[in-house]
């Protein structure tokens, strides 16, 4: 069971900010405006987007590179680094 | 033990004495013999701490603060342009609300190019939430360096003792350096805070939108700060027989004129107040010792019944005036209405405010009916 702050109260709040997690649950996928898309047909699995990737965001398990949605911010790095062209930007709808 | 020592020596006595464990420094004239004696001790053993060389001053608070949030007694020292270059991470100190102490050996600022004494480094870096003390003695400065790690790690906000270069960084003087097992007694081992573990990790200072309440919380221990110095200044006389207290006041009571002043230039003015008594006139002495928190409360009673007060300032805010003339008024403001603030900028760059520059002060302000703008001390005709 993780340790808690309780954040309703002024009395309750730690002195500086404190959470007890690591900087996994920063969930920067939240601040995407843009979202890469990966076209299997294109991809040749050389891994320069999972390399250049600065969020490691490009997920290398299983047998294909995938985008890591809960940390990818969207930055657009991977689709500019594909050689193969296999990476393409759409415009993030929530 | 009396020692004769410099003052940058006092400095790095109480360093090993507080059984420091980390220090992160990079030299700067006339800083630079503090962190050359403290690498001695730490290379001869005098001292069983991590010395980390770094390639600059925003390196070296880095490398403080890190040392601060796994729990280690830290330490620096700095001068002028390598506090200015600290400037963004001294933010980050206190944010994280950390115990660090810093000597910093006051040293104009460029440009002109200058290596002498001036405030304005430090004082420039009144809103960073540092403690800042000024001091004029090298036995002063030994001695708030060993209350600031104890106030730092109680407050847990970083503190900066600020000495003036060469004046008093370089000057030699008689030096009481404690016994260990007595300084072990005054400065046990910090109380438990929250510090980084491997075991049971945790983010210090992430994004918050509550941002509003962690400043608010330094304003309580900024104000909580001040009962805190007064009490553990307290607890040092009583064991070691010296005490220095906030502020400083030298024949105030029934003063004609109270000087109002900061560091080396106070003890010039006591001779002088000593002096003009012996003519009749009646002259106090007020040294600001604690500058942040600022000590309004103890100024105002202290300035409750002088009619006029000069300020002599060894810095300068282009476009405003002195910096402790500024502060002083704002504090008085409400509580005095009425009173009359000469103020003075002398001593810039390392130029001495002689005791003729100081007699001088006291009779222009004697003489003036309203304050008429600030004086500027040894000006080309």
């Amino acid at each position: 069971m993780k340790k808690k702050y309780g954040m309703k109260k002024l009395e309750d709040l730690p002195l500086t900010s404190i959470t007890f997690l690591t900087s996994e649950a920063n969930e920067t996928g939240e601040w995407r405006s843009q979202r890469p898309v990966i076209d299997p047909g294109k991809c040749n699995l050389c891994g320069l987007c999972w390399m250049y990737c600065p969020d490691m965001a490009i997920g290398a398990e299983g047998e294909f590179f995938t985008i890591v949605d809960k940390y990818c911010k969207g930055c657009g790095i991977c689709a500019q680094e594909c050689p193969q062209g296999a990476i393409s930007l759409i415009v993030e709808e929530r | 033990m009396k020692k004769v020592i410099s003052a940058n020596q006092a400095v790095s006595q109480a360093v090993r004495a507080a059984r420091t464990q980390v220090i992160a420094a990079y030299p700067i004239t006339p800083q630079s013999t503090i962190v050359e004696m403290l690498a001695s001790f730490c290379a001869q053993g005098d001292l069983q701490a991590k010395f980390i060389n770094v390639e600059s001053e925003h390196s070296a608070m880095a490398a403080c603060i890190a040392a601060a949030s796994v729990g280690a007694r830290t330490f620096t020292a700095t001068s002028s342009q390598g506090l200015a270059l600290m400037h963004e991470m001294l933010h980050y100190a206190s944010g994280l609300r950390f115990p660090i102490v810093m000597a910093n050996v006051n040293r104009a600022l460029g440009s002109p190019f200058n290596l002498k004494a001036d405030l304005s480094d430090s004082l420039s870096q009144r809103d960073t939430g540092w403690l800042q003390f000024y001091c004029e003695s090298g036995q002063e400065v030994f001695d708030t360096i060993i209350q600031s790690f104890k106030i730092s790690e109680q407050v847990l906000l970083p503190v900066m003792v600020n000495l003036e270069g060469f004046i008093l960084s370089h000057t030699y003087e008689i030096v009481d350096i404690p016994e260990q097992d007595r300084i072990d007694a005054f400065l046990p081992r910090p109380a438990e805070r929250p510090i980084l573990d491997v075991e049971d990790p945790m983010m210090m200072g992430a994004t918050t939108d509550l941002y509003i309440n962690f400043r608010y919380k330094m304003h309580q221990a900024m104000e909580e700060a001040k009962a805190v110095c007064q009490k553990v200044d307290g607890e040092f006389r009583a064991v070691f027989g010296r005490g220095y207290d906030l502020i400083q006041t030298y024949r105030c009571a029934g003063a004609d004129i109270i000087l109002v002043t900061a560091g080396t230039i106070a003890g010039t003015c006591r001779v002088v107040a000593d002096r003009l008594a012996a003519q009749g006139l009646k002259v106090g002495v007020l040294k600001i010792k604690l500058f942040r928190p600022f000590p309004q409360e103890q100024l105002r009673r202290a300035l409750a019944d002088v009619k006029k007060i000069a300020v002599i300032d060894r810095d300068f805010s282009p476009g405003c005036g002195g910096i402790l003339a500024q502060e002083l008024k704002s504090a008085l403001l409400g509580s005095k209405p009425d009173i009359s603030v000469h103020e003075f900028i002398a001593g810039l760059g390392g130029k001495d405010v002689t005791d003729d520059d100081i007699s001088w002060i006291v009779e222009q302000a004697m003489k003036a009916r309203e304050p008429g703008g600030i004086k500027w001390i040894g000006l080309l005709e």
